[in-house]
């Protein structure tokens, strides 16, 4: 990255912190709704040094990867046939994108009605979240395969199951990654959602606890965190991930 | 005959606007080793015609016959190079060429092919490049090599330097026909450019539009390398843009209503 642009970053971030410290100095609000930047990162490091939130975050990453997991499967079955299946497009295309825009929480109540307060409440919740949108991206993916492409394997006596795994597939790459990326960062807002509301052990949890006893720092530590991951995992993970493919594909 | 095609015809069907015919009664014999171009305007059928030679596209008529076996489905033993050179971006430019080799041969057998070939389009030095690094004219000598790798019968290409820049597209068409002379395949070309038809091929087959049909049929007997200043080459090109002339008109007063009487 450009040093110009960091030393920017850091500035504006120095900026927001000298504010936030001059509003509290000032006293205008009670420190119970509005903790000092030094009581948030005394939280950030007591929360660290006992393991409460390594643990916390342990058990939010175990159910991300098992729901996104089985969100990217189904969303990718799904997006397959609804992609090869004009049939199958017309019938059901439709309602995907309106389950793709009920928002994650919404499934929340039926989850828990459904499983109880249990982790895998959870990860239903973030398989919801993640499959509809994986399931778009994919059946985009294999629409939009270059016609050109099957043409030119044809000649080649390359067609149907063999044109799909030799061409189809590694043409819908880049959608496969974007769709990656989103699902992600639907799964990651589903998991919040659904953590919020469960008995624990998980970081959505952890912010609900610290709310129920008063702790502000802790809330805002626990809000720091799950905003660094979303944006350091979407900035260093995927982003790069589906950058990199595009170039070697060609679309950019 | 090593290339037949009798009474071939096509009719498109459109739901809305009806049935539309490119073209019927398409006679056409070509040998071996014989470097044939389709000559016409926009709209004669030309691509169509060469894509039923692929067995990318069916005739709604007539028969189409390779070494008097008849055409059915696309295969490697017509080779087909397009417009765009439709290579796959995921693969390095020695694996496109591989890519139809991989079921019938091993994988050093293959790229033993793959380089004799990249080298004779003179890719030797980018053979782990990806397409996106190289220039169209690049990019369209691998889909040539690709489709002789294959070792097919009949070469077949559609317009496959429309896209280039002028000089890239006379120094293609020089290595085009040096590789035509060392590989002895016969080549089935289709283009809109006389010059570029004349300069190439043994034979030119002209075609006319609506309906689409061969208008003509000529030998060029001028000895290769052919250069455009040559005499015999203006005349033949005076014949030819004179037998197009009506029907370039043809097109240009449907699309414009009657509304202009052209003349070049």
């Amino acid at each position: 990255m450009n040093l110009n642009i960091l030393i920017k970053r850091i500035l504006f971030l120095v900026a927001v912190l000298g504010i936030w410290q001059l509003v509290f100095t000032a006293g205008i609000l009670e420190e119970i709704i509005f903790p000092s930047p030094t009581s948030v990162w005394e939280a950030l490091y007591n929360g660290f040094t006992t393991g409460d939130f390594l643990g916390a975050l342990g058990a939010s990453f175990r159910h991300l990867f098992i729901g996104l997991a089985m969100a990217i499967g189904f969303g990718t079955v799904i997006g397959v046939i609804l992609g090869k299946s004009k049939q199958a497009d017309e019938t059901a295309g439709m309602y995907l994108i309106a389950m793709q825009s009920i928002p994650s929480i919404v499934w929340v109540p039926l989850a828990i009605m459904l499983f109880g307060f249990s982790e895998f409440a959870v990860i239903f919740v973030v398989v919801l979240g993640g499959t509809f949108v994986m399931a778009l991206n994919v059946r985009t993916a294999i629409q939009s395969v270059p016609p050109q492409f099957i043409r030119a394997a044809r000649t080649m006596g390359t067609r149907g199951i063999s044109s799909f795994f030799r061409v189809e597939i590694p043409s819908s790459v880049p959608y496969f990654m974007t769709g990656l990326r989103l699902a992600w960062a639907f799964s990651w807002r589903a998991l919040m959602a659904g953590e919020l509301l469960s008995n624990g052990p998980g970081l959505g949890y952890s912010l609900a606890y610290a709310q129920d006893y008063a702790r502000m720092d802790q809330v805002v530590a626990i809000i720091v965190i799950i905003g660094v991951i979303g944006a350091v995992v979407d900035q260093f993970v995927f982003s790069k991930l589906e950058k990199n493919v595009r170039n070697r594909w060609g679309l950019s | 005959m090593f290339l037949q095609l009798n009474d071939v015809g096509k009719t498109f069907e459109d739901k809305e606007k009806g049935k539309f015919e490119v073209f019927s009664n398409i006679d056409l014999s070509i040998d071996r080793k014989e470097f044939v171009s389709l000559l016409g305007p926009s709209g004669c059928g030309k691509s169509t015609l060469l894509s039923m030679v692929a067995g990318l596209e069916h005739a709604t008529s007539g028969t189409i016959q390779l070494e008097d076996k008849q055409i059915k489905q696309a295969g490697p033993d017509r080779g087909m190079v397009f417009q765009q050179p439709s290579l796959f971006p995921w693969l390095n430019v020695r694996d496109n060429v591989t890519f139809p080799l991989k079921s019938t041969m091993s994988k050093q057998e293959a790229e033993k092919r793959a380089d004799h070939f990249l080298k004779m389009v003179h890719l030797s030095r980018f053979k782990k490049h990806y397409t996106y690094e190289l220039s169209g004219g690049m990019q369209q000598r691998v889909a040539i090599a690709r489709a002789l790798a294959m070792d097919p019968k009949v070469l077949l290409m559609d317009e496959p330097f429309g896209a280039l820049d002028e000089q890239t597209r006379h120094i293609l068409h020089d290595e085009l026909i040096k590789i035509w002379e060392e590989t002895q395949k016969t080549i089935l070309f289709v283009t809109h450019s006389i010059q570029e038809a004349i300069k190439l091929s043994d034979r030119i087959i002209v075609m006319g539009t609506r309906p689409g049909r061969i208008i003509a049929d000529y030998n060029v007997d001028i000895p290769r390398p052919r250069i455009r200043s040559d005499e015999r080459v203006i005349e033949m090109e005076d014949k030819v843009m004179n037998l197009l002339k009506e029907e370039i008109n043809k097109v240009l007063k449907e699309e414009l209503n009657d509304e202009l009487e052209y003349s070049y």
